[in-house]
């Protein structure tokens, strides 16, 4: 169709044409370029907006020594690193079987967020009335049944009326801040809003207090990835995904897949929330999740829904974070300029994968042309 | 004999030096790690940073020896952030949210060595940790004068005709029904009440610090329900907006608004942090302890006002603030007054004794009389306020939070 064309008009100076396949080492090549042109954009960014780099331009090389040393100088944030990729991870986890599904759930925020809630809730109630080993029994099974719940309902409503369910998810992550302040102003009647640390349900340390969250993680990767590529459920999420009619004409139940699928995602959100509620705080605020749930989106996405593939991605936006920290304390930069760094990076690498799928040709020279011809 | 002499020399230099080492640490070897809720685009945080930067530049603190890490929230990682702040060499570590407390004081019982500062916390006390302290100032004596140059400003306008009533009406935005909130709004309430004896105050509660689109429209209905004045305990900048757009005197806090309410703004108190700060290092130099509970007062320079806008206050408000604020320092007069006729009165009664939650714990039980001596012991038994009495005269609006 396009050489026919190309007879009449002149063909456009650059166009874009669908790889048919590329290998595995030029991709990488390319999101590596992506990653280091990143890297340069944002350090000219940094420049460009921060008095103390003008004016020591040698300083460039610490501002981006950030990076490791927010996640690798010392053993303790080393292990805090390790922590923090996991429970990212977890919650990345969770959504991909959804996702899967092209059930776009930007719930995890929320459904992770009641799951700290029911396990604090628990814990408030029942802490120090029990023994240790049942409150946080009780607690874990309180945040899985919760999440799921809060996954359920979307799911029910698309299955039945077929509503969208991005609004629907998003909505519920307001649903459930405003019922942990609702709690919050609930258990602590001088107003402080300040729940605090709760004295009992914390999680046991194995070797220390962070490996055990670590472990969860590595075993929900493995768990999940045999669940989504060796299992008939995962199969059956994959047909769904491709195409609801041709998992209709397949027999299988459309509606059932969405519910069970969306009850196993917003259980694990749940399992996030509970390593957060006895792992990590104690207690609860708006706050707990902060934003993670809607940063393991992007996690989940940049690894195409493949749970090995996350682990990489989500230590690679965990470092990203931590050294976004460390350069605000470093160089005394708070609020945004840290943010942008990060979303420059991520930019590029999104891009990149743009690059890999499609191939940019640049319209041949006339003299080439008349040399084809001859 | 003279390497005798010599030996003994050197011993005594030796023990001097050993002895001076074990009083305090050297200036420069002083090092601070500041942790913040939010940034500098919070009036709270910016508040403390101010404080730390006044601090170090009185004291000519080198760049490194003051690290602040800001968004941290409160949760875990405020301890995590704690013990990296000590393994940088940091040895006093403030936090400045009420809820990082509790992370804080995990902190501290692992790092015995350093010492933790939190600001507005209330557990110092009772924990009895040598290593960990609570800090707030006598911000009530600050609300109570900003109160005398609201009543004032009431009394020009009856003077003047223009009341929207009979009495003075004042309205008074708050955040949550929290003893700080409800220790500063009694307080500004009795400075206008020291002067203008019929006023009245109405309170509406946000149920945020900061939700700079619910405070305006809380001054907006306090104006509409009937307020002549409107001050407020929250950190944006709505309330004064609303004040200003309606041509309503307004009584702020935290900092002046006078650029963006030229012809509204009266004056504002805030707390000053500088002082603690300096006060931190003094002690860790000289090898001295740090209280457990420090409360700056007007006399520290912890509690301070803004510069008096003229083109809004009544007439003679400046030389009134200097005269009620010596009497202030000097303690001849008392906020808490609860000796004075008519003054601070509940359900038409005098309050003489009142039981206030001093001492943390679980059920909130009140447990320390703190009303003797013919005033309320605000900020003496902890530094964090714990006025929580709803008095006569003032009006809560809503109390959902």
């Amino acid at each position: 169709m396009n050489s026919v064309k190309s007879n009449s008009t002149r063909e456009p100076l650059v166009h874009l044409s669908k790889r048919v396949e590329i290998s595995p080492v030029k991709a990488w090549l390319i999101r590596i370029a992506a990653f280091i042109v990143g890297m340069i954009v944002c350090g000219l960014v940094a420049i460009a907006l921060t008095e103390k780099l003008q004016q020591n331009p040698e300083k460039i090389a610490d501002f981006y020594n950030c990076f490791i040393r927010g996640s690798f100088s010392t053993t303790r944030k080393l292990w805090k690193y390790l922590r923090s990729t996991a429970i990212l991870l977890c919650i990345s986890l969770a959504l991909t079987p959804a996702f899967r599904m092209r059930f776009w759930n930007i719930g995890a925020e929320g459904q992770t967020l009641v799951g700290v809630l029911s396990a604090i809730a628990v814990d408030f109630y029942l802490g120090g009335k029990i023994p240790e080993w049942a409150l946080l029994l009780l607690m874990l099974f309180a945040g899985l049944i919760c999440g799921a719940v809060w996954g359920l309902i979307p799911a029910l409503f698309k299955a039945k009326w077929n509503t969208n369910e991005t609004l629907f998810t998003l909505m519920l992550n307001y649903v459930a801040t405003y019922l942990v302040t609702w709690c919050i102003i609930k258990w602590v009647p001088n107003g402080s809003m300040s729940l605090g640390k709760l004295k009992t349900g914390k999680l046991p340390a194995v070797v220390n207090d962070y490996l055990l969250i670590i472990l969860v993680a590595v075993t929900l990767t493995v768990g999940l990835y045999i669940y989504l590529n060796y299992s008939k459920h995962g199969y059956e999420i994959s047909v769904v995904g491709e195409s609801e009619n041709t998992a209709r004409y397949v027999g299988i139940s459309v509606k059932k897949v969405i519910i069970r699928t969306m009850i196993l995602s917003g259980a694990l959100c749940g399992l996030a929330g509970f390593l957060i509620a006895s792992g990590l705080d104690q207690s609860v605020t708006t706050e707990s999740v902060g934003g993670q749930g809607f940063t393991a989106i992007m996690v989940s996405w940049l690894a195409k829904f493949d749970p090995i593939a996350m682990v990489l991605t989500s230590a690679l936006v965990s470092m990203l974070n931590q050294g976004a920290a460390q350069i605000s304390q470093d160089f005394g930069i708070s609020g945004a300029l840290p943010d942008v760094v990060v979303g420059i990076i991520l930019f590029f690498i999104i891009a990149s994968e743009f690059f890999i799928n499609y191939e940019i040709r640049f319209r041949k020279t006339d003299r080439n042309v008349k040399e084809v011809k001859a | 004999m003279k390497k005798f002499a010599a030996l003994v020399l050197a011993l005594v230099l030796c023990l001097t030096a050993v002895v001076s080492l074990a009083d305090g640490i050297a200036k420069e070897d002083v090092k601070f790690g500041v942790i913040l809720l939010h940034d500098e685009f919070s009036t709270y945080d910016l508040n403390f940073l101010n404080g730390v930067k006044e601090a170090a530049a009185n004291l000519g603190l080198a760049e490194d020896q003051v690290v602040i890490v800001p968004n941290i929230p409160e949760g875990n990682e405020c301890y995590e952030k704690a013990l990296d702040l000590a393994d940088e060499g940091c040895n006093i570590i403030f936090a400045d949210s009420f809820g990082h407390e509790s992370y804080l004081l995990q902190a501290a019982k692992e790092c015995p060595d350093v010492e933790f500062c939190h600001a507005t916390g209330t557990m110092a006390h009772t924990e009895g940790l040598a290593n960990f302290h609570n800090a707030f100032a006598s911000i009530y004596e600050g609300r109570y004068l900003a109160g005398v140059a609201a009543g004032m400003k009431l009394n020009e306008i009856k003077a003047a005709g223009n009341l929207k009533g009979d009495a003075p009406v004042i309205g008074y935005v708050g955040a949550f029904t929290y003893a700080e909130v409800m220790s500063g709004y009694t307080s500004f309430y009795l400075g206008a009440k020291s002067v203008c004896p019929d006023v009245t105050m109405k309170v509406q509660f946000t149920g945020s610090w900061y939700d700079e689109t619910e405070e305006k429209a809380a001054a907006e209905a306090l104006i509409a329900a009937g307020a002549d004045l409107i001050s407020q305990h929250a950190d944006s900048m709505g309330a004064p907006t609303a004040c200003e757009n309606a041509g309503i005197p307004n009584v702020s806090y935290n900092g002046s608004t006078v650029d963006a309410c030229p012809n509204t703004f009266i004056v504002a108190s805030r707390i000053n942090w500088a002082p603690y700060f300096e006060y931190l290092y003094t002690q860790k130099v000289n090898g001295e302890p740090i209280a457990a509970d420090w409360t700056g007062t007007i006399e520290t320079g912890s509690v301070v006002l803004t510069d008096v806008n003229t083109a809004a206050a009544a007439e003679g408000t400046v030389e009134a603030l200097e005269a009620v604020k010596a009497e202030l320092i000097a303690g001849t007069r008392k906020v808490f007054d609860t000796a004075a006729a008519d003054f601070i009165t509940k359900g038409g009664e005098a309050l003489n004794s009142y039981i206030a939650d001093v001492d943390t714990d679980p059920a909130y039980t009140p447990d320390t009389e703190v009303i003797a001596d013919g005033y309320f012991h605000e900020s003496e038994f902890r530094s964090a306020p714990y006025f929580d009495v709803q008095i006569d005269g003032i009006e809560l609006v809503n109390t959902a939070f």
